[in-house]
């Protein structure tokens, strides 16, 4: 019995070990294509290991770094602020609705919930955002559409209003004159840190990925997140000899075009890469209560 | 004393007077939001009229002829309303049912791991894959396929001894597999660890019972761990078969690079409303497309709910 026991637990290490590697090659040939010589790639392909060693796609891309570095900012930009506005309105709609005492509470929870069963759909939502609210070509375009809060959040967040603050402590705080807005935010949020950093989290992420919107509502290259740049540069790599050149002689310069393209992708995902270890804890975490409440 | 022994009809409305009043500052902090879901949610769903009529820009949406079910006829007339639904429904089947067995599985052998460190590890490296825009996954599967400078056409296949290589990217025969092994490969991990959490909520005194009893290792999971879990493992797939006419866009339309040589394969309804919207395709058609799925899928959604209540009040979603 021992063994068969012992052989389980072999067989789930080897197992999820071989599933790790499946998980994480991928990135292995994204990165070593990248420092892979052009020539080396004309012949070869791209592979896992180099055989001659080259960082002229970086070097390419450092010199034309300005039109990155604006995407980084617009991708920052729109994650930081897209994820505090929708935080905010999240917290703002689910802490009410975790209150026995709000009038019309039923009936709120159902408009925030029916949002989750029937969706107008893309073409309406479209013509809403561009007719009514002329949002194509803004940064706003990134932040609102869609993203900035749903339904499904703020069921989770009451949820945990509901099941983790005892409503003794709201009313005391309340006995002691605190209003509404003061016992919301220093009572109810202060012991909300999990459900915070949980759907702060997976908003970031959101925010950080998303390219649809951009696809959609941006055509002016100056407002192209770091996303609808990698989609742009995929779908036509001279983009980045006709975008990225500061003056037209650069053009002629001889491009490593297929390294280039893995290279910027590398710059693309390597930001996600390294604050992975940082947060993954509360990445797992999170899908674990999205699961259970959920 | 008067009020207290005769009820005035007056009362009972300046006290809802007070109420609303009293918790004012609970509603108007909840303002912000309803008027998000306003805009975002609610505009849209009135939006679906559009579907019935001829959009043109010039004269603006109000004022565009109204053609009834014009657009959904000539919708269906087409060949492509049933690619894209049988699409949208057998990649949905295939992703629940094989992915359910294989994130279940893999959430058994995560359980099995009892080094804490170890098991930290595995669960770190095999979500990460979900974390990552559809954007990078295309180059990933790029780098693998593409047709003049692929590590498939250059390394894999010669193995094999072609040395042709495969134009990957036109050959639409492939993307059934290759859009299946991407999904799992972004997915299987994350939904390993919903199955997982659900494991950990196993009271450990069953097996403790088992193990007393002579239990194997393997007759456990068997015996306790299956049908604890059944009833969750109906429940997500009930909710998913709700969700059926939806697809992950992204991996539909960013993995194959939105090539027409794969039609066929890879278009699913959303990655069809979006071409049309974008300017390749009909408006009208894809905006009948949209509510078609809108309320084919709500109406699906509410019949999974519907079986879900019948088994488990607590685990439907309303």
């Amino acid at each position: 019995m021992k063994n068969e026991s012992r052989g389980l637990t072999l067989f789930s290490h080897i197992m999820m070990f071989l599933f790790a590697v499946f998980c994480i090659v991928p990135f292995v040939l994204l990165i070593s294509a990248s420092l892979t010589d052009q020539n080396d790639i004309i012949a070869h392909g791209y592979s896992f290991i180099p055989q001659t060693f080259s960082t002229s796609a970086y070097e390419y891309l450092y010199e034309r770094g300005a039109e990155i570095t604006r995407a980084y900012g617009v991708t920052i930009f729109v994650t930081v602020v897209g994820t505090v506005l929708g935080l905010a309105i999240t917290t703002l709609l689910a802490y009410p609705l975790s209150r026995s005492v709000t009038p019309h509470r039923n009936l709120i929870m159902f408009i925030v919930f029916f949002t989750m069963l029937f969706q107008g759909g893309l073409v309406p939502s479209y013509l809403v955002y561009t007719q009514i609210f002329d949002i194509k070509n803004t940064i706003w375009a990134l932040i609102i559409p869609g993203l900035l809060m749903n339904g499904f959040y703020v069921m989770l967040m009451r949820t945990f209003f509901q099941s983790t603050i005892p409503g003794a402590l709201i009313e005391s705080a309340q006995m002691d004159g605190a209003g509404e807005y003061r016992t919301l935010w220093s009572i109810v949020l202060p012991l909300s840190t999990p459900i915070l950093a949980t759907i702060g989290l997976f908003e970031c992420i959101m925010y950080w990925n998303d390219w649809q919107l951009g696809m959609i509502y941006i055509t002016n290259p100056k407002l192209f997140s770091i996303q609808n740049l990698l989609n742009r540069i995929m779908q036509d790599i001279d983009f980045i000899n006709t975008n990225l050149s500061s003056n037209a002689s650069d053009v002629m310069q001889q491009m490593p075009t297929d390294s280039v393209k893995m290279a910027i992708a590398v710059i693309g995902v390597l930001p996600i890469l390294v604050a992975y270890p940082f947060f993954q804890k509360y990445f797992i975490k999170g899908i674990m209560i999205g699961a259970v409440k959920g | 004393m008067d009020t207290a022994l005769v009820p005035q009809a007056g009362i009972p409305h300046k006290k809802k007077k007070n109420k609303y009043r009293k918790y004012a500052p609970l509603l108007i902090m909840m303002v912000p939001g309803l008027l998000y879901l306003l805009f975002n949610n609610y505009l849209p769903m009135l939006g679906i009229a559009i579907a019935f009529k001829k959009i043109n820009f010039a004269k603006g949406l109000l004022e565009s002829d109204w053609v009834a079910f014009e657009n959904f006829k000539y919708l269906f007339k087409t060949s492509d309303a049933f690619i894209i639904t049988r699409n949208t429904i057998l990649y949905n089947l295939l992703f629940i049912v094989v992915g359910t067995f294989l994130s279940f599985a893999c959430a058994i052998l995560l359980n099995e791991i009892k080094n804490k460190a170890v098991l930290k590890f595995y669960q770190s490296i095999i979500t990460l894959p979900h974390l990552i825009s559809m954007v990078i996954v295309s180059y990933l599967v790029y780098a693998l396929l593409s047709a003049d400078t692929g590590f498939m056409n250059h390394t894999v296949l010669p193995w094999f001894g072609m040395k042709d290589g495969i134009s990957w990217y036109t050959e639409e025969k492939y993307w059934p597999w290759i859009l299946t092994l991407v999904h799992f490969w972004k997915s299987v991990g994350y939904s390993s660890i919903v199955f997982f959490a659900a494991l950990l909520g196993i009271d450990e005194e069953y097996y403790e019972a088992a193990r007393l009893d002579g239990a194997s290792r393997l007759q456990q999971i068997r015996h306790i761990t299956l049908p604890i879990l059944t009833p969750v493992i109906i429940m997500l797939t009930l909710l998913s078969i709700g969700r059926i006419f939806y697809s992950d866009f992204g991996l539909f339309y960013q993995v194959p690079m939105n090539s027409g040589a794969l039609f066929n394969t890879t278009a699913t309804i959303d990655t069809y409303v979006f071409k049309g919207l974008m300017g390749s395709g009909d408006i009208g058609m894809s905006a009948a497309a949209g509510v078609y799925q809108s309320i084919v899928g709500f109406l699906l959604v509410m019949l999974a709910n519907y079986i879900v209540r019948l088994y488990s009040k607590d685990s439907a979603l309303f």
